[in-house]
């Protein structure tokens, strides 16, 4: 019973860290039509940014906020340094794009911050929550780490759904043309849309290293896991993300338990597989498919 | 290919046709070279290549990027302070030493390329310290087959010298997992007989050979085993197995990085029972720093999360300053260290193959051969004093490592004995008490001194 | 165009097979000239080339883009190491490479049917999935395919006319490493000649108008999942050769051989080099092949540590990916070919090098309006539903 609830408990957290890291890809895509396969680096370096912060003994909502920020910038510059010259260009140049800032990201997170392993800490305590006598596979930071995804899918939502600028940043996405003639400024929708999805990148990449370990790698795994969070739930819908990681996170979380740890990547295939088989566009696409 | 007038394809097939002629050309010269090549030239000096009078030259495949990095890329730091330690003060027989550290990523397909290039490329005398058993794996056929020595390998596999019939050129260095497995199983059975124990192993030969060394005594306590495969950082659900089987004692088989996550997860469990972890895995001062942040509201310090933990050593390490082997590590580290760095058990490590490596030359003697350095190290290598706790197996017939080590338990960062130094090996080889390599202590220079064998 | 059909086209099986033998005779050349360690690494890359260029059949005439091939070749490998292992004698080595390239294509089937009936990121999901997936399977299934350590993969002795052909050829005998050198160029050649006819034969042309234009093939009653599927079988054998080939430079096969990294390599070369191009695959697997050690090699001669250097070669390897996209997005041997229309274009009428249209909507292809759809190809502005009208 225990082992029951320890397994469902961990797998909604590791849920809720992926499918913040699909928000992130969702919204990347959402704006520009790209998958952001440097998402993963990206919040790995803001995340040594705010740990860099909490070592030198400042408190850890500032290096969270630095992370933040830094994420906002570094994602705005990546847009308009390197993706800019490749939007609309196909998936292809821009997945390749990507890749090759994933791995110059890395190199440089190596040799700036040296490889070895390093805690990073997690407020709220990393201790299990205790009910009644027995300990519940719940720390502070892991029910932070739900709020927080829920918190970011609302104001996403809000965002898109009922705010002036979402509509922008919608229309620059969906017809650009169309965008421009009414008057949006495309360019700047689409900046303001990778800046936005880089902060929520950070986001995840502090929630995942928070009360674990921190090296230049320590993201890759959600490279893969997020970008299948994000596929199966339709990469259009943020709430999509939002299921689709945690449906995922709760599985592999079941698998790694009960069949073993080696099978969750196959694991991960064969769901993705079958509901793609039923539902090409995933399981909550807003738009239809577009056939190209 | 380009749609063109007919003048242009003219033109294309002319050029084509020379280029044909030119390759053909040169087909037939490096031909004509081919032949011309002198035979013998290539294989009189194969015994001695990288050694000169005044250098010899070695290298090693080791994870310097990569998901392995963290931790192991400290090791070729240490044996290049050693190194260069022993070469100011004369080198060996008057040759320096000369180490060539290759990235191989923990890829083995790497680790082939690497090891072509430091043999055919840099010509080294021998491998030392090739890091990890996958990649490891890769090199040691071709090593074998060129009569390149493959000495001390990082890793606890028993592969690297169970048969030395098969691979003569390779050596163990560490014990191998086996025996440490035999170890804790033999102090289990003799200490917490009753004890329902559970195995938390690492999905490849260290879970595998440790857990076959643990079951030689131990095998009707077990109750339950999980693996976790060290790319999914989530052991949640194998400790919430282990919870559930109520098991009183746990036995990690595990990385160090995954030994700070089976504590973590402890906590977040609330699932504390008696913790036993491997060497490998179980360095306090590595482990308890990856744990000391996480102090906050939680424990006092990160190594007192460690307190009451068993594990075993068989070299001294960081945690131990006042070990005359550290003493010397420090102060070569000093002295030759990367400046700013901290000396670590991976540096310690290194730079205690290191010493192995320079005792192996030593006993080779001024005819430096890479058949003699093997020949030498099977005759004198079970007699090195070194900073291991337990003597080398090494003889004609076992090229394996270490033979045994002790076990401790771990009060405040530091490891207190529990048992004399115990000393096994592969198979039904019963665990004997050896305390005769405890004492060696290192010569006033620091540099060994090993008389040439023959 | 039809005028230059039968001259240039008529018999693409005997240009391809000349340009074969021309390269056949430089790489044994090569092969011959250069040292040990230079054969072992242009045995290396022979056997990304053969990958990169089934790859690029796929995603460059097909319009399939596949994060996973890595996951074929660790098929080709293990299959060819169950071969290989300590059982004597081996099989026949063309029994082996024929066993790898028939396991993987069936693999290929499997999954190529379900990757029929997705697109663009989605297929790039389930491909990505795929590449983590397989290597797992090694460890669950350890007894057999010997877990994490792997499996050893014993380098058959080359026969014995192959050993007196080449020692009368060059006066050495060869060793083994060299004796595989040969043997993965030799592949490579071959694959490359069967993939080019492909491309150039009904087959290709089917591949190209799906890619193109899904409605105009159909209507000329081209089956879509069938020829997606038949590219993929295609591709994955193709890859599946590869790694029967990487088994035996490598000499262990082990899930930590097959990562992530491994399937992006792949694609990387392949864009590198050019999409949809051959050569240009093999141009991509040579940079990848080559590069990193002269990097590393550049690090350690500036005086940085061992480390430094090491993680100097991704920092360069990743800067001229991202480089090569942003200044040549067609690839080096497509904006080569570009360049050269362009400069025929300028030299006289007689070249009518328009421009291809461009098609934003299309998901894998970029719209660089200089860059031919292929090499194999005329770069004759023809409009996607001719070819399909044709085929």
């Amino acid at each position: 019973m225990q082992q029951l609830l320890t397994t469902t408990l961990t797998g909604l957290v590791l849920g809720a860290v992926y499918a913040a890291f699909a928000l992130a890809l969702v919204m990347i895509w959402r704006s520009t039509r790209v998958v952001n396969f440097a998402q993963a680096p990206m919040a790995m370096l803001t995340t040594y940014i705010a740990l860099v912060i909490i070592e030198a003994g400042h408190s850890f909502w500032l290096g969270f906020v630095a992370a933040l920020l830094a994420g906002l910038v570094l994602g705005a510059v990546v847009e308009r340094v390197l993706v800019r010259p490749v939007e609309g260009k196909g998936d292809l140049n821009a997945v390749i794009l990507t890749l090759g800032l994933f791995i110059v990201l890395h190199s440089v997170a190596a040799l700036v911050f040296g490889s070895r392993y390093r805690s990073f800490p997690a407020p709220f305590g990393v201790r299990g929550i205790e009910v009644g006598g027995t300990t519940v596979a719940l720390t502070g930071f892991g029910i932070f780490t739900i709020l927080a995804v829920v918190v970011v899918m609302g104001l996403l939502v809000l965002l898109f759904r009922f705010t002036d600028v979402g509509l922008r940043m919608r229309a620059s996405a969906h017809s650009p043309e169309v965008a421009r003639l009414l008057g949006v400024r495309v360019g700047r929708m689409l900046t303001l849309g990778w800046a936005l999805a880089a902060v929520v990148g950070s986001l995840a990449g502090l929630l995942i290293a928070g009360g674990g370990l921190v090296h230049p790698g320590y993201m890759d795994a959600v490279v893969v896991y997020g970008f299948v969070a994000a596929v199966l739930g339709g990469l259009d819908s943020p709430g999509g993300a939002v299921a689709g990681g945690v449906l995922l996170g709760l599985c592999l979380s079941f698998v790694s338990g009960y069949l073993g740890s080696e099978l969750v990547a196959m694991a991960a295939l064969l769901i993705l597989v079958a509901v793609l088989l039923v539902k090409p566009s995933g399981l909550f696409a807003t738009t239809a498919h577009r056939r190209v | 290919m380009s749609p063109s007038t007919p003048r242009t394809t003219a033109d294309r097939w002319r050029r084509r046709t020379a280029a044909a002629t030119a390759t053909v050309l040169t087909c037939a010269l490096a031909t004509a070279c081919g032949a011309g090549q002198d035979r013998d030239d290539a294989e009189s000096p194969a015994d001695r290549v990288g050694v000169t009078d005044d250098t010899i030259k070695v290298g090693g495949h080791f994870p310097l990027t990569g998901v392995a990095a963290p931790g192991y890329s400290e090791i070729p730091s240490g044996h290049q302070a050693f190194y260069d330690f022993v070469n100011a003060e004369g080198g060996v027989g008057g040759r320096e030493i000369e180490f060539v550290a290759k990235d191989d990523a923990y890829n083995p397909t790497n680790t082939t390329q690497v090891t072509n290039e430091l043999v055919l490329s840099d010509e080294i005398f021998g491998m030392v310290g090739g890091l990890g058993t996958p990649t490891h794996g890769a090199a040691i056929d071709f090593l074998n087959d060129e009569g390149v020595p493959d000495l001390f390998v990082s890793s606890g596999s028993r592969q690297w010298g169970e048969t030395p019939e098969e691979y003569p050129m390779t050596f163990g260095w560490q014990p191998d997992y086996v025996i440490e497995g035999k170890v804790m199983g033999q102090w289990i059975a003799e200490n917490m007989p009753d004890a329902r124990v559970g195995l938390l192993l690492q999905d490849d030969d260290l879970g595998a050979d440790g857990e076959a060394g643990v079951r030689e005594f131990i095998d009707d306590q077990i109750v339950e085993v999980v693996s976790y495969t060290p790319s999914n950082t989530d052991i949640a659900p194998q400790l919430a197995q282990l919870q559930a089987a109520d098991v009183d004692l746990v036995i990690g088989f595990s990385v160090p990085s995954f030994t700070a996550l089976s504590q973590l997860v402890a906590l977040r469990l609330g699932f504390d029972p008696q913790w036993m972890y491997t060497n490998v895995g179980s360095d306090p001062s590595l482990v308890g720093s990856l744990l000391a942040t996480f102090s906050e509201g939680a424990v006092a310090d990160g190594a007192s999360l460690l307190d009451g933990v068993i594990t075993t050593e068989y070299i001294p390490g960081v945690d131990a300053p006042e070990d005359p082997w550290v003493q010397l590590w420090q102060r070569v580290w000093d002295e030759y260290g990367e400046e700013g760095e901290p000396l670590t058990n991976y540096r310690i490590y290194g730079m205690s193959q290191a010493y192995t490596l320079v005792q192996a030359l030593q006993a080779a003697g001024d005819d430096l051969t890479r058949e003699g350095v093997v020949a030498a190290i099977e005759e004198a290598g079970g007699d090195f004093e070194g900073p291991g706790l337990a003597p080398f197996r090494y003889s004609a017939d076992s090229h394996l490592g270490l033979s045994g080590m002790r076990v401790v338990q771990l009060e405040g960062g530091v490891g207190q004995p529990l048992t004399p130094v115990l000393t096994s090996d592969l198979g039904d080889a019963e665990v004997t008490e050896d305390e005769s390599a405890a004492g060696d202590a290192p010569p006033e220079s620091g540099i060994p001194d090993v008389e040439p064998v023959g | 165009m039809p005028a230059l059909r039968p001259r240039l086209g008529s018999s693409p099986l005997l240009r391809h097979l000349l340009v074969a033998l021309v390269g056949g005779a430089v790489a044994l050349a090569v092969l011959t000239a250069v040292d040990d360690f230079r054969a072992g690494q242009l045995a290396a890359m022979a056997y990304l080339g053969i990958a990169a260029a089934g790859l690029t059949v796929l995603t460059g005439l097909n319009g399939q883009l596949s994060l996973g091939h890595g996951a074929f070749m660790a098929i080709g490998a293990y299959t060819a190491a169950l071969f290989l292992g300590d059982v004597e004698p081996a099989a026949p080595l063309a029994v082996v490479l024929l066993a790898a390239t028939a396991v993987a294509s069936l693999v290929g089937l499997v999954v190529g049917l379900a990757a029929a009936r997705l697109h663009g990121p989605y297929l790039a999901g389930a491909t990505l999935a795929l590449a983590v997936a397989v290597p797992g399977l090694a460890i669950y299934f350890g007894d057999t395919l010997g877990g994490e350590q792997g499996l050893s993969v014993r380098v058959p002795e080359p026969p014995a006319w192959f050993a007196d052909l080449l020692f009368f050829l060059t006066a050495v005998d060869p060793s083994r490493g060299r004796f595989v050198a040969y043997l993965s160029w030799f592949v490579l050649i071959v694959v490359l000649v069967l993939l080019a006819n492909l491309s150039q034969s009904r087959v290709g042309r089917t591949w190209r108008a799906v890619r193109d234009h899904e409605v105009a093939a159909e209507l000329a009653g081209i089956s879509l999942t069938r020829a997606r599927v038949v590219a993929f079988v295609v591709s994955a054998a193709t890859a599946g050769l590869a790694g029967a080939l990487m088994a035996m430079v490598v000499r262990l096969t082990a899930p930590s051989g097959f990562t992530l990294t491994l399937s992006l390599t792949l694609l990387t070369a392949v864009v590198l080099g050019g999409l949809g191009s051959l050569a240009g695959a093999l141009i991509g697997a040579a940079l990848l092949t080559f590069l990193p050690q002269v990097v590393t090699g550049i690090g350690s001669d500036l005086g940085l540590d061992d480390v430094q250097s090491a993680e100097l070669a991704p920092l360069v390897y990743g800067v001229v990916m991202i480089l090569v996209i942003l200044l040549a997005p067609a690839g080096l041997v497509g904006t080569l070919q570009g360049w050269r229309l362009r400069r025929r274009a300028a030299a006289g009428p007689a070249a009518p090098a328009v421009p291809a249209t461009a098609r934003p909507s299309d998901p894998t292809r970029p719209s660089d309006p200089t860059r031919p759809s292929d090499p194999t190809h005329p770069t004759h502005p023809t409009h996607p539903t001719d070819k399909a009208g044709r085929a």
